[in-house]
């Protein structure tokens, strides 16, 4: 039976994530709390807006309302990075050989790991922002479609069209697919190599969590009563097929999503605070947290594969030991 | 709508740069009047109040994907209300300012067609800041200025002291013809009263138009004025010589027109059918539509209220004892066929 250490917070917690073997989560206001022996705090931005957990790095990048981007590491090292004067830092990531992105407004910056700089702006506004797994490449999600730069090397961007507005982004762990979240219900997918579109359509509400299952076979997404996983195992991805609906409730949404490190197995979390793990193969479910006080908003698993963090719109966090 | 307790009131001001925005706004942040505002803007510029809730923001219009041209939101809004709304204790309402050229449409429609944004916050009233002076130049050159004013709640004709009483009088029946429905105050240094600016509640339906008692008879006998709040004038207000027609045509450069009707009792199943038709079909046309109507058969009042395509009723209250059962509905907007809207209104009464 799973067992949860409850962290009850003041305010709308952002991201939930694992440091070390250490659980962080970063509430809306700035701070970073930390269940460290005992419940321990640093503050970051003032006014949270975005965070990214940079695993190769093992640090949490964020973006605020101060127009700052901070580096938290385990042990409650908050470090500024780049600061982009009084705008608001909107969205963050983090790529390969310490590079990190961060958008506010139109433009987009990157920051290498020897602190040099580049900007690219934009005819509309950055929504979101990642790194692909390969190579030294971003892509942007903006009206009317994404933008891939290559921010080590001089030369066009791509640009992928789609019409609507494009809020959020991810490439497939092994690049091959780019998917962004809209300002309509749906996901829009493209395949790199040939432009080839994938149109993920039939929410009720907006995706707001995506997470990649181990070696990107399937990707998993919120904004349904239940987790939609679409698969991406087929050189086309998910197109001509069916998703999987794991976790189906009648009355509450899911509003977080993340994939187990190895196994086919997904961590949901609703709307009402309650989180399930759900098994891809025969869609078996186990309750991890009864319903809190807010929605999930974030999870993380521990390398270990016995712990998920998750933070909520209430402030109600915690840690599940699923092998106690 | 949900629960209106915990919905953060908007209220947006239009207005072309120059026609007061800014002194309004620095009023709303140092005034004592017990509330904290967020303000979002389109740039800093002249604020000259220090507040961490002033919030920069790029006006970026975004088209929903759904076949619908007039189906437009503001995408920063919702960034950034979205953004705002994950820390609610630091203030008590929201005040959004638009450039002096922004379309009011998508930024009103934000607050009904996104959900988070929706469920979060609601929109309380659009408020026009009109430069008394200019306004006739204005219209001519611009569609801007003319959408702001038909799409207000409330007008705050300002700097009326740079116009003579002939000027006034005029500019005010210029914007009577864009807009019957809209409030009307006249200031200097936009020295209107807060409480005629902030929570209106002009498009909840219950206060919608509770507000105005004087809903639509600007086209009857008499015609109704707000009084100064700021003391400073005291103008001639004429009373007569307003001669209001439906089209705007006898005013000069003025494209929007509205359409004012009224009936007795509906039957509901042939007005629902009708008010749906009429907002699809010419949705793109309407700028704002509001009225009062009374169902056959119905102990309460029912209020309707719509931007383009986007129509909400409800029932508001009971009828009162003596209160006559009659239907009012205005529609704003343009090329809006006056005779086909009255006939096949008349065409729905019981």
């Amino acid at each position: 039976m799973p067992t949860v250490a409850p962290l009850d917070l003041e305010g709308h917690c952002i991201a939930a994530v694992f440091l070390g073997d250490v659980p962080h989560f970063a509430l809306a206001d700035g701070t970073v709390h930390r269940l460290d022996h005992g419940h321990k705090m640093v503050q970051a931005n003032d006014g949270l807006l975005a965070a990214f957990h940079d695993a190769a790095n093992d640090r949490l990048i964020t973006g605020g309302e101060d127009g700052k981007v901070f580096a938290v590491t385990a042990g409650g090292n908050a470090s500024e990075l780049a600061s982009a004067a009084k705008k608001w830092i909107t969205s963050v990531a983090a790529g390969p050989q310490g590079a990190i992105a961060y958008a506010s407004g139109k433009t987009a910056f990157v920051r290498f790991a020897d602190g040099k700089t580049r900007e690219f702006v934009h005819p509309r506004s950055v929504e979101g922002l990642a790194f692909s797994p390969k190579g030294m490449r971003f892509g942007v999600a903006r009206y009317n479609g994404a933008t891939l730069h290559f921010p080590a090397a001089e030369g066009k961007p791509v640009e992928l069209e789609w019409a609507g507005a494009h809020t959020g982004i991810t490439f497939s762990p092994d690049g091959a697919f780019l998917v962004t979240t809209m300002q309509e219900n749906a996901l829009h997918g493209w395949k790199l190599a040939d432009g080839k579109h994938m149109r993920m359509t039939g929410y009720p509400g907006k995706v707001k969590s995506l997470s990649w299952s181990v070696k990107g076979k399937w990707l998993a997404s919120s904004g349904a009563p239940a987790a939609i996983v679409w698969p991406f195992s087929g050189k086309d991805g998910p197109m001509g097929k069916a998703p999987l609906e794991l976790g189906t409730r009648g009355n509450a949404m899911v509003t977080a999503v993340a994939c187990h490190p190895s196994q086919d197995v997904v961590a949901v979390g609703y709307d009402d605070g309650m989180v399930m793990a759900v098994r891809f193969a025969d869609a078996k479910e186990v309750l991890l947290r009864r319903p809190g006080k807010g929605a999930v908003t974030s999870m993380m698993w521990d390398k270990e594969e016995r712990r998920v963090a998750f933070g909520s719109a209430a402030g109600d966090c915690g840690v599940i030991d699923i092998t106690a | 709508m949900s629960d209106a307790q915990t919905q953060i009131p908007v209220t947006v001001l239009t207005g072309y740069l120059g026609a007061g925005k800014t002194t309004l706004l620095n009023r709303i942040l140092s005034e004592n009047h017990g509330k904290r505002y967020a303000v979002i803007v389109n740039e800093f510029g002249e604020i000259g109040i220090d507040n961490d809730l002033i919030v920069e923001s790029d006006e970026e219009i975004y088209e929903m994907n759904n076949g619908c041209v007039c189906c437009t939101v503001r995408g920063d809004l919702i960034r950034v209300v979205e953004g705002l709304m994950r820390r609610p204790g630091r203030f008590d309402a929201i005040v959004v300012e638009t450039t002096g050229l922004a379309d009011p449409v998508p930024v009103a429609q934000t607050f009904f067609m996104d959900d988070d944004v929706r469920s979060k916050t609601r929109l309380d009233a659009v408020v026009a800041l009109v430069d008394a002076k200019p306004l006739p130049l204005r219209l001519k050159d611009s569609r801007e200025a003319e959408d702001q004013i038909a799409f207000a709640d409330v007008v705050v004709l300002n700097k009326t002291d740079l116009v003579t009483s002939e000027e006034l009088a005029k500019v005010e029946a210029t914007i009577r013809a864009i807009n019957p429905a809209a409030k009307i105050h006249r200031t200097t240094r936009a020295g209107v009263d807060l409480t005629e600016v902030l929570d209106r509640g002009a498009f909840d339906l219950s206060r919608a138009l509770e507000n105005d008692p004087h809903f639509l008879e600007a086209h009857e006998d008499h015609h109704h004025h707000d009084h100064d709040h700021d003391g400073h004038d005291h103008h001639h207000h004429d009373h007569d010589g307003h001669h209001h027609h439906d089209h705007a045509s006898d005013i000069h450069d003025v494209t929007v027109q509205s359409v004012s009707l009224r009936g007795g009792e509906m039957d509901p199943k042939k007005f629902f059918p009708w008010i749906e038709k009429i907002t699809q079909m010419e949705g793109p046309n309407i700028l704002r539509l509001k009225g009062i109507i009374a169902l056959k058969g119905d102990d309460e009042r029912y209020v309707i209220q719509g931007v383009h395509m986007i129509i909400e009723g409800d029932h508001q209250r009971a009828w009162k004892d003596g209160e006559k059962h009659e239907s009012r509905l205005v529609f704003i907007g343009r090329e809006l066929d006056a005779e086909r809207l009255r006939k096949s209104f008349d065409a729905c009464q019981a």
